[in-house]
């Protein structure tokens, strides 16, 4: 049998992808297009691109010309607003077809999208939009509470476009209505000529101290998520390809959108809250072939059990695919048991744009490892004293790639010394660690910093410990990730108390609530735990890392500089 | 070091949890003994009231004893352990973590019938 990866990595050019795209260098280069005008060009107009199916039995199909109009039509409402190129305009909506459509009409108008999770509380959204300069925002009612509370402190945000307005509501201060079924659809647009290094996405990303930092990417981003999307997830014409992510984080973007609509592949969104037996009777219901999805919600379907599985006709799964964090060895058995095939686990960033380790398929698979680098991808782990790439195999470094690849992130928006600073000795810094066996396959061992990593979102100590202090009743804290069986990591807070308050259940719930509204559910403390006084230096920092050590018990390691009673 | 749950003290009002007169209710704080006086139908309308003002940002929606609030995405997987922690305060009942399933926690309906089964 052939080795596709070898022979991949052996004869690996970018031009592979730009050929197929038929992208010259110093063309326009436009995602919006790709995604939608091309491939209806390309004969596939009356082809579904969208199954859709959202809560209380709403569904909804969209073929790929349908696709093109919405686009078109969502970008001439913007332009008429006076949006222009490189303006941001933000979506904060659940997974609506909206969503899908207005990250193509941004896109086509040559403005930048800003994606964000629809659970983040004001104080998430505010942090992103402030720094983003964001000129619109493009929401459902339901949220509009969130902006409307944050929007005397965002003299930028001019627009409000709610999708779903009805009106028995009344508009505030620059809010306006935009319905997509009820406009005209437009045929004939002028895409703006967007070219390589035109900025398209902005995705907002957590790091150990300071803000969220947005991540530039480029519309040249195509060419990685095109290839990848095509040889990692093995995307072939007739497949019906369903990405559980939420377009708020980049795998619902990168390849949620990007990738499998630059292929032509007829994608499912379940916009609905987890449930195993929703999402197999989905997989059924929509003869699923391609699924990519991440540990977390593996986990859930193994707690579920096996026994329901065999309710449903799964027959349809062709391949799996999973991301967001490592994948234990034990899903991947259980998939294999359970679906006839296992969930290959695949390894990238926001910051990266695209897949960079990974389980190619027909490569052997190691249960429990990253795989290895995708074809035209530089991996290694280095030493983190000398950052050298290490040669001996099993010995734990740091996950570095070597720049450039076409996805690669250009910049953190406003923020080029931290950019500057993911870089050293020519190589990208992850900031994860793993080793790498004989056989070349990578094998994740953890974060290099404190940033929490759960059930694939990454929640930033920092940003937590900052929204606590707002708390009235806590005096300080430090955020530390805790074990969990399923999201793989959790928040858990230490907290002190401020005179006159007395810990206890209710105020742990109450200030679980406070996060949880404030920055968002994933970032909401799963434990509190109350301490009369946190270990700190004799300098007077937090000691994060022995709180994190007692919780997964773990060596305290040096104590030398602990501050004593 | 204290562990939170040690003490059960009503020291910091739940004043944003509720505006209890938009929904026809008044005894939502109350810190009562429910194991004696509080009755099934109480107890639907007590954890149906939370769950309206602490998750459903819609003021629109119509949520009833029967609407699936994980599944739907009403009450998200993270969230619902704080819903937890709401339900083992309130009730002062310990749910094990294998109970505190998706499916148990999918609507009022079942959400009560699984605190009823650590009541008893």
């Amino acid at each position: 049998m052939k080795d596709i990866y070898k022979e991949h990595y052996k004869n690996f050019e970018w031009s592979i992808s730009e050929e197929e795209l038929e992208f010259k260098k110093g063309n326009i280069i436009n995602i919006g297009w790709y995604c939608s005008d091309r491939i209806c060009l390309k004969g596939k107009a009356d082809k579904i691109a969208l199954n859709y199916e959202g809560f209380g039995g709403i569904k909804r199909k969209y073929t790929f010309n349908d696709v093109r109009l919405a686009g078109n039509t969502i970008g001439t409402f913007l332009r008429n607003l006076g949006i222009k190129n490189e303006d941001r305009v933000c979506l904060f909506m659940d997974r609506i077809p909206e969503l899908y459509f207005s990250f193509l009409g941004i896109l086509k108008i040559g403005a930048i999208v800003q994606p964000l999770f629809s659970a983040f509380g004001d104080e998430s959204l505010y942090v992103r939009l402030e720094n983003a300069q964001t000129r619109a925002i493009i929401t459902q009612r339901k949220h509009l509470f969130k902006v409307r509370k944050i929007l005397d402190r965002l003299p930028h945000l001019e627009f409000i476009i709610i999708v779903d307005h009805v009106n028995t509501k009344s508009l505030e201060n620059k809010e306006l209505e935009f319905k997509l079924e009820e406009s005209l659809p437009i045929e004939n647009f002028d895409i703006f000529p967007t070219t390589a290094e035109s900025p398209s996405v902005l995705h907002y990303t957590s790091g150990t101290t300071g803000q969220p930092k947005g991540v530039k990417h480029v519309h040249y981003s195509l060419i990685s998520q095109y290839l990848t999307a095509k040889w990692v997830l093995d995307l072939r014409d007739d497949d019906i390809y369903w990405c559980t992510a939420d377009p708020g984080w980049v795998t619902g973007t990168s390849y949620g959108i990007i990738g499998p609509w630059s292929l032509g592949i007829t994608q499912c969104v379940l916009d609905a809250g987890f449930s195993a037996q929703a999402w197999y009777r989905f997989i059924e219901k929509y003869r699923v072939t391609m699924w990519y999805s991440a540990p977390t919600a593996i986990r859930s379907l193994m707690k579920a059990g096996d026994e329901i599985i065999k309710d449903f006709d799964l027959a349809s799964l062709r391949h799996l695919a999973s991301v967001g964090e490592p994948l234990n060895p034990e899903a991947v058995i259980w998939s294999e048991k359970v679906f006839g095939k296992p969930f290959l686990d695949t390894f990238w960033q926001t910051e990266t744009g695209s897949i960079m380790i990974t389980n190619f398929p027909g490569m052997k698979v190691k249960p429990g490892s990253m795989g290895k680098p995708f074809p035209g991808i530089t991996g290694v782990v280095l030493d983190p004293k000398t950052y050298e790439p290490l040669k001996e195999s099993g010995k734990i470094g740091l996950i570095a790639f070597k720049p450039d690849w076409p996805s690669m992130m250009r910049t953190y928006w406003n923020n080029e010394e931290k950019y500057r600073e993911k870089f050293v000795n020519g190589w990208y810094l992850s900031g994860d660690r793993a080793s790498i066996d004989n056989e070349g396959y990578f094998w994740f061992v953890g974060r290099d910093d404190d940033v929490i990593n759960t059930g694939g979102h990454l929640i930033s100590p920092f940003e937590v410990e900052s929204v606590l202090l707002e708390h009235p009743a806590v005096g300080e804290s430090a955020v530390v990730s805790k074990p969990d069986e399923v999201n793989m990591e959790v928040v858990k807070a230490f907290i002190t108390l401020k005179p006159g308050f007395i810990p206890g259940p209710d105020l742990e719930l109450e200030i679980m609530n406070f996060i949880r509204k404030k920055l968002s559910p994933v970032a909401m403390p799963q434990d509190i735990e109350y301490m009369d006084k946190l270990p700190k230096t004799r300098s007077g920092k937090i000691m994060r890392r022995l709180l994190h050590a007692k919780e997964w018990g773990e060596e305290i390691g040096d104590i030398s500089t602990l501050e004593n009673d | 070091m204290q562990k939170s749950g040690a003490r059960r003290l009503e020291i910091f009002p739940h004043s944003k949890m509720i505006n209890p007169l938009k929904k026809g209710f008044v005894y939502f704080n109350l810190n009562i003994n429910f194991m004696e006086k509080i009755n099934l139908e109480e107890m639907k309308d007590l954890v149906l009231n939370y769950v309206i003002s602490e998750y459903i940002e819609d003021e629109d929606e119509k949520i009833t004893y029967d609407t699936p609030l994980i599944s739907s995405g009403y009450v998200d997987s993270f969230s619902m352990v704080s819903l937890l922690v709401f339900l083992e305060n309130k009730f002062k009942i310990k749910i094990p973590p294998s109970k505190a399933t998706p499916d148990a926690f999918d609507s009022v309906n079942s959400i009560v019938s699984l605190v009823n089964q650590y009541l008893k």
